[in-house]
């Protein structure tokens, strides 16, 4: 799809350096027709399309490499083990951890988050202890911490957010009290787009003692991320909204963590000597990991990362920081639009609302057209309910938009206002 | 786009921009709310009964478009019905907006209306929009007080 020449002198053209041209040649899912009408993909906070590269790996591993791992002499088992820690060793690397040990493969990012709340939060607190999290969190970074709050008696506490959808450093610092034993904090948010000061908040955290970990599930494919850089002492994350296959998800951890962390799932794998009377466990990461994992999965995570290796994910931040910009613009175009979280320093999420009309009849309208959104509550309840408003409709970009694709979603806004009235 | 014309009949919009019986009943004798957690949608039902028949049914809630509609629909047309007769009409409109052979009883002009419902089946997505209020009703006639949801 090129650039629709007809619009684009009408507006400021972009100047990233981003072939996004090339980018979409390595994902065949883009030549859909939906309703006879071009796929326009526009939900990628929700899970992001697959590149060659990694639909390969998949069919690689199963046509030569396939046999369980850790566990056989034979040469397959030889080809799937390296292959999955070859991945390990890969993804280690993309977020900047200092050893391959410090990344545990789980089924995905909610997966690493309940991993962490349970294993390592849950034995240091104590009743009246408080975890703080934000109002902008996503229930995977909401609910885990209320299940082992009500096991342990201790209390979450909220940090509010404002009308922008921001939240500034002193309001968290507000919130901290002597009985905070952990923060846990989205990178991103899903709902609106805001990015939060990750480093900062660490530092403010670990100036009084304070453990934090970061769900990055929105940020990984986005931004880089140098977990050293934050100081985050768990960062989790998902393959399948960082353009790799669905299962798979990582959770990076201080090494120091993991070694005193007990294991949450028992079962092969995680064991070091097996009997009745007692088990004793494999090392960090293994630790964690029970069971014939999802290794094709993992397989193409590594291939993921591959495939985002080749860019400079500054080069990424800045052509999708280009569309939003350039969203929120034509979006003035249309009448009765509103745009929720409009936070100074945001990624590529376009929440809205239109007047009068439910964001579902939104999607349905703009799935006509070939436009796939998302519209509802986005599993951030919390979020909908601080606006006072039952759901939004929701664009999100992955690599791979463009400006063009953009304009093709203003004529079905408009087509839905003319439906509704 | 003809399909969002047969999904979003002009009835459909009118009874979406101006609902016909939305209104809290604090006489009911019995009321049942119904939730679409995917999408947001919420329903609640009351229902005010003389013996077997409907006296009165009214609505509140706030939704998408096919949701609301439906809703006051429903009410204008199970107003004065026996329960009995209600239910018959609930079990009809699910087989409408799933089945796409199902058609309506004939001869009955207020759930002939319900034919425009039909579009529905179309958008597999929007089904349990249309179906929400009338689980709600079937729950308050049942069991007073009961939340539902489409899950």
């Amino acid at each position: 799809m090129s650039i629709d020449a007809a619009h684009a002198h009408a507006h400021t053209p972009a100047r990233v350096k981003f072939d996004v041209e090339a980018a979409r040649r390595e994902f065949p899912i883009l030549e859909e027709r939906i309703h006879e009408r071009a796929l326009v993909y526009l939900d990628n906070a929700n899970t992001t399309q697959k590149p060659k590269r990694v639909l390969e790996a998949l069919d690689e591993f199963y046509r030569h490499q396939n046999a369980n791992i850790h566990r056989a002499t034979h040469q397959l088992s030889e080809r799937a083990t390296a292959a999955y820690e070859g991945a390990r060793a890969k993804i280690a690397e993309f977020i900047g951890a200092r050893e391959t040990g410090e990344v545990v493969l789980t089924k995905g990012c909610t997966d690493s988050l309940n991993l962490v709340a349970q294993s390592f939060a849950r034995p240091r607190l104590k009743p009246g202890d408080e975890i703080l999290v934000t109002w902008l969190e996503h229930h995977s970074n909401i609910v885990p911490w209320q299940l082992i709050a009500q096991i342990t008696g201790a209390k979450l506490h909220v940090v509010p957010i404002d009308e922008d959808g921001d939240l500034t450093l002193e309001e968290l610092e507000r919130h901290l009290s002597a009985r905070t034993k952990i923060v846990s904090v989205t990178h991103i948010s899903n709902a609106l787009g805001t990015i939060l000061p990750v480093r900062e908040i660490v530092e403010l955290a670990h100036d009084r003692g304070i453990p934090v970990i970061v769900d990055g599930a929105q940020s990984a494919a986005h931004t880089p991320v140098d977990v050293q850089d934050i100081g985050c002492d768990f960062f989790a994350f998902s393959s399948h909204k960082m353009y790799g296959p669905t299962g798979s998800g990582a959770l990076y951890g201080k090494r120091r963590w993991l070694d005193e962390m007990p294991p949450c799932q028992g079962g092969g794998d995680m064991i070091s000597t097996v009997s009745f009377e007692e088990s004793t466990w494999a090392p960090v990461p293994h630790k964690f990991e029970a069971g014939t994992p999802n290794i094709a999965g993992v397989v193409g995570f590594g291939a993921a990362v591959d495939f985002l290796r080749q860019f400079d994910l500054n080069d990424v931040a800045a052509h999708e920081h280009d569309l939003l910009e350039y969203t929120t613009q034509r979006f003035a175009e249309v009448p009765g639009l509103r745009i929720i979280g409009t936070a100074a320093k945001k990624a590529g999420v376009v929440s809205f609302v239109m007047d009068g009309v439910h964001p579902h009849d939104i999607g349905t309208v703009l799935d006509q057209a070939g436009v796939a959104i998302r519209t509802g509550q986005h599993c951030a309840q919390p979020v909908m309910d601080r606006y006072g408003i039952p759901a939004t409709a929701r664009v999100s970009f992955g690599l791979y938009n463009t400006r063009s694709e953009v304009d093709a979603v203003i004529p079905a806004l408009h087509e839905v206002r003319k439906l509704f009235g | 786009m003809d399909s969002l014309r047969e999904l979003y009949q002009d009835v459909i919009l009118d009874h979406h921009k101006r609902p016909r019986n939305r209104r809290e009943m604090p006489e009911a004798s019995a009321k049942a709310s119904g939730h679409n957690p995917l999408c947001g949608d919420r329903v609640s039902v009351f229902v005010k009964m003389a013996g077997e028949r409907i006296d009165d049914v009214s609505f509140v809630g706030s939704g998408c478009a096919i949701s609301q509609a439906s809703a006051s629909m429903m009410t204008d047309c199970l107003k004065g019905r026996t329960r009995a007769e209600a239910e018959q009409v609930a079990s009809a409109f699910q087989r409408l907006v799933t089945d796409e052979h199902a058609t309506l009883p004939q001869g009955d002009d207020l759930v002939e209306k319900l034919e425009v419902f039909a579009g529905v089946r179309d958008f597999p997505s929007r089904v349990k929009c249309a179906s929400l209020a009338w689980h709600a009703l079937r729950a308050a006639l049942d069991q007073p007080g009961h939340t539902v949801s489409t899950e």
